[in-house]
Order: structure tokens, then sequence, then C-alpha cells
């Protein structure tokens, strides 16, 4: 960075600035930025810890098991490298989570929003932000323990004591907060006028909130559920208390599944040798749900700049 | 009763005889923030019944065993969680607020390595936290090498929370008016003599709402410290930052993972200890916000 800009204070005119430089002044500066520095440097750190053993993983199993085999057994004799019944498993127990947070997060974050007096909606607020301070371990414990037993009871058909229903289920239930507030937030900011504008024209507060401001909240209402899928798709403990260990390529749902982070954490407490084959598969499927969360994630911040620059 | 707030009369000139659909809508509504609500009633009221048994003074008085359900306790879980979020906070918030000063005050926007910081933060506050284990595996543990320590445990919570912190701090920092700065720019202060006498202290409250829910997310998170070595039962107190160690999720996580009914019971006293210190913290956390948020 040149050192003319840093003896300029951000919007202070040129004529006042001090021609001699404050070296306490850029000291402080440079300290500062330092610290931002550490949320590069995790990043880094991030990829370069994932990086390595993926290459040396890649260079004992070949690709093209790892992304088409439906067979996983890293652990097994002879082992299996076939990742597809870890995504899969992700991918179910994300969408089911997804059934059920997205209405329900949806039409919370419509009641609030166009509903709610406001001395209501202070209530609710706090109260859903409890349920996004809740640990993920204590979801786990309640869908073992509360949630799958009550499925055996009321479902029709047979499910497992761990399956992958009733860890999605739970897992739906905890990212409710996550699509409620930031779809609030999303609604609150559309402008009062075009509210008003839509009644002048006669129109309900049904057909208001449905057809002018959730269109135009859209944006905003989408990157919170890119970000609702990818804290599901992450999620961990949920899944591998409540959704087994077996990595299972199945459509059945009241089967057990294993995904990717409960994998990870399964075979990272496990007592693997360093530097064998099975501990870099641990960093292979890690980079695999880095590789996926991130791209998610890149999308959502996008569309939520994109969104912010439309009513400012 | 009216359904809406607007005039009866312009409801029905409005919906021209559809209020059932209305009203329908509306209850649809209610009810599904009624079922998250539900869920989160049962839940609390599930744990709370399933521990009552356990919940007393051998719970924190005894240590943890793994033949016999009935004199088991967490302390050692407690005091391990005690060290760990008091380090993660000692790493984690000067961090954190330095980093959201810098952004704040002096980062110059149109800079591209200003905005790359600002879209990796938003990035790193999506990923998987157990992505963040594999980080306090590979780097930190292993090639550092601080071991399966409190030490390596606070620094990856530090790390996974930060963003948190950071985006929180940056938020309080933003409320505080540029009138502000302007007059104490125009008495003659520095710029840093200005963020540290007028625009911090006005942010305080913000700051520290964030700072407490960015702890209270540390202390319930366990994803990454399954992989940190945290797992096994755990007879003794740390004595140190390099000692080993076991949390209160993952002591609870253990206890899931038994067979034996009488770790379940010991698993959901535990989890209404955990939960009361979180909603105990959080509470603080909206009391402050809504106690001393200045209105400029």
């Amino acid at each position: 960075m040149a050192a003319g800009d840093t003896a300029t204070v951000p919007g202070t005119p040129q004529s006042l600035a001090r021609s001699r430089p404050r070296y306490g002044e850029m000291a402080i500066k440079a300290v500062l930025m330092l610290a931002a520095l550490v949320s590069i440097a995790t990043t880094v750190g991030i990829v370069i810890s994932l990086l390595e053993p993926t290459i040396r993983f890649f260079g004992e199993v070949s690709a093209v098991e790892f992304f088409t085999s439906t067979n996983w057994g890293p652990l097994f004799e002879p082992p299996h490298y076939g990742v597809l019944p870890l995504v899969s498993a992700t991918l179910i127990t994300t969408a089911i989570a997804i059934v059920v947070a997205v209405p329900l997060g949806l039409a919370s974050a419509i009641y609030l929003s166009e509903y709610a007096k406001p001395r209501v909606r202070k209530f609710f607020k706090p109260v859903l932000e409890v349920l996004a301070g809740i640990p993920t371990v204590v979801f786990g414990f309640f869908a073992l323990s509360f949630v799958t037993p009550l499925l055996r009871d009321v479902l029709p058909f047979e499910i497992e004591i761990f399956n992958a229903l009733s860890a999605g289920l739970v897992v739906g239930f905890m990212i409710i907060p996550i699509v409620a507030s930031l779809s609030e937030d999303a609604m609150s900011s559309v402008p009062n006028s075009l509210r008003e504008g839509s009644f002048a024209l006669g129109a309900s507060r049904m057909v208001t909130s449905l057809r002018v401001v959730l269109p135009a909240a859209f944006s905003g209402i989408v990157a919170a559920v890119i970000l609702a899928i990818s804290r599901a798709a992450g999620e961990t403990l949920i899944v591998y208390i409540a959704g087994g260990g077996q990595p299972n390529f199945t459509l059945d749902l009241g089967m057990a599944m294993q995904t990717m982070a409960a994998f990870i954490a399964a075979a990272g407490s496990g007592d693997v040798p360093v530097g064998t084959v099975d501990y870099d598969t641990i960093f292979a499927v890690g980079a695999l749900l880095f590789v996926m969360t991130f791209a998610m994630n890149y999308v959502s911040a996008r569309l939520v700049r994109k969104y912010r620059e439309v009513y400012e | 009763m009216a359904v809406l707030s607007t005039p009866r009369s312009a409801v029905q000139l409005a919906s021209q005889g559809r209020p059932v659909k209305e009203i329908l809508f509306r209850t649809l509504l209610l009810a599904s923030l009624a079922l998250a609500l539900i869920f989160l009633v049962t839940l609390l009221v599930f744990v709370l019944t399933q521990g009552w048994p356990r919940l007393d003074a051998r719970l924190w008085e005894n240590m943890p065993s793994i033949r016999n359900p009935e004199i088991a306790g967490a302390q050692s879980a407690i005091m391990g969680t005690l060290w760990v979020i008091s380090l993660t906070a000692v790493f984690t918030l000067p961090t954190g607020i330095a980093a959201a000063i810098y952004l704040e005050e002096y980062a110059d926007r149109t800079r591209w390595y200003n905005r790359v910081i600002e879209l990796n933060i938003q990035n790193l506050a999506g990923i998987p936290s157990i992505v963040y284990g594999i980080l306090g595996l590979g780097i930190i543990a292993r090639t550092i090498g601080l071991g399966f320590s409190v030490i390596t445990a606070s620094i990856t919570l530090g790390l996974l929370v930060l963003p948190i912190v950071i985006i929180a701090s940056r938020e309080a920092i933003r409320a505080v008016p540029p009138s502000i700065r302007e007059g104490s720019l125009a008495l003659g202060a520095t710029q840093w003599q200005t963020i540290y006498r007028q625009v911090l202290p006005a942010s305080v409250p913000g700051i520290a709402t964030g700072s407490i829910l960015a702890l209270s997310r540390a202390i319930g998170e366990a994803a990454p410290l399954i992989m940190l070595g945290a797992v096994s039962f755990i007879r003794f107190n740390p004595d140190g930052i390099f000692a080993s160690y076991t949390v209160l999720p993952i002591q609870i996580f253990n206890w899931i993972s038994q067979s034996r009914e009488g770790f379940h019971i010991l698993a959901a006293a535990a989890i209404v200890i955990l939960l009361v210190i979180l909603l105990l913290m959080n509470s603080i956390a909206i009391w402050l916000r809504n106690r001393y948020q200045k209105r400029w």
C-alpha cells in the first residue's frame, strides 16, 4: 500500500491532512489490519490442511472410483472408496431438512414481518434466537431419544433406530431460525410504499404478502435458503447421533445413513494412524464438503450483495 | 372481529368475498410459527423430565466413570469447558474487535484486498464446523505441534466464532454516527484517539452482545472437538493450557453413545446444565442489547 494514503484519514479533505506521517498511528493501523488478516490465514490454513492429504489420497485411490463407485468402506479389507453413499446421504438429510425448514421458516417470517404487531414480534424474535442457540448435540439427543421413538409409534411402516428421516427432520427444525430471521430481514427492508401501492389497488394483505413483498425480497430469501442448505449439509452431530454410521446407498429414509460430516467425525475420533490412506480419506471427504459448502456460501454472499443494491 | 389491522370496510372492499382465504392464510402462518415453538418447548420439557432424577450435586462433584452411571459426574467436563472457553475469549475477542475496527474505520473499500477480506469473512461464517476440526487437526495439533490440548481446542473454537465477533462488532461500530467522529477529529484528536475514546466506548454494548453470543456458540460446539482428542473419558481437571481435556457437549455426546439407560439420563441432566448456562448467557446478551442500545 502507498505510504501516502495512510496519512490521509478517509473522509478528511486533502488540505487538512497532516503532511508529516504519525508513526504511532500507522503502527496501530498495521496491528489492526493484521487482526483482519487472521481471517484470511484461517481460510488459507483450511485449504492447506485439506490440500496436501487430499492430493496424497488421490495418488493412492483413483478419482474415478471415488466419484462413481457406490461402495464406501475405507476401513474394511479390502477397502472401497466410492464416496457416493456419503454424498447421497448428505443430500437426502439436507433435502428433508429443507422441506421442513423452508415452509415453516418462511411462513414464520411472513407472519412476523407482515402480520405481527411490534410487541408480538419483539417477543417471538428472541424466542427464535433461543432455538438457534441450542447446541447441536442436544438436538441429536432429542432426535435419537424422542423423535425416533415417536416416529416408530406413529408411522405405518418400520424404521430403524438410526435413520435418515428423524435426523433430517431435526436438522430442519434447527435451521428454521436461519430461514426465518434472514427472510424476515429481507421482507422488512421492502419499502412500505410498495405495500401501500398494493393496498391502494385493492389487494388484500395475503395477496400483498405473496405477490408484492415476497417477490421484492426474493433474492434475500434465496440467499437465506442457500445459507440454510449449507448449514444443513455441514451439520455433524445430529446426523452422527441420530442417522447412524452405516454408509448405505439407498433412498429408504427409514434406514441408517452416514453423511460426509458424520463420516469425518466418526473417522476423526477413532485412532486412525497418521500417514495412512485411511487418515487421508478424512481429508479427501472434508475437501469435498468444503468445496460444496464454499460454493453455496459464495453464491449466497453474491445474492445478498445484489439484493442490497435494490433498495437503499 | 376484524382479521386485519386495516379498517373492516377496506378489507371487504379489497378481498371481495375472500375473507375465508385470508383467515386460512393467517392461521397457516401462525400455525407454522407455533410448530417451531412447540418443538422448542417439547425439547426443553423432554430433557428436563429425562434428566430430573440425576440433577443433583453428584453431577458437578463427581468425575466421569465408564462403569457406573450412578456415581458418574461431569466435573472434569465443566472445568474443561471453563478452561477452553476462557482461552477462546482471550484469543478471539481482541482479534475480532481489532479486525472489526480495521474494516469499519480504516479499510478503504475500493481496494481489492479489503473486499477480499470482507467476502472471506462472510464465507468463513458458513463453513461447516467439522471442517474447522480438520484445520485444528492438520495445522494446529500436528503441524504447529500443540497436540490434543486445551490450547488447540481454544484456538480452533476461536477461529470458528471469529466471524461472528467481527460481524457483530462491525455493526456496533457502524451504528456510531459520523458526527461523533467528526467532532472528535475537529478538536484535534488523532484517528486512533477518536476510535479509542469515542467510537469504542459508544459501541461497547453492541460488541459485548455479539461477543457473548459468539462465546455461547463456542460453548455448545462439539463437532470440531471430536477431531481434537476430546472424546475419551477424562478423570481429572485440566491443570494448564497443554493439558488433556473434555468439555460438556463432548461428555454429553459420550454418554449418548453409551448403550446403558443410566448414561442417557445422565446425558439429559448434563444437557440441562449446559442449556441453563447458554440461556443465561443469551438472556444477558439480549438484555444488554435492549438496555444499552443508544438511539442517536
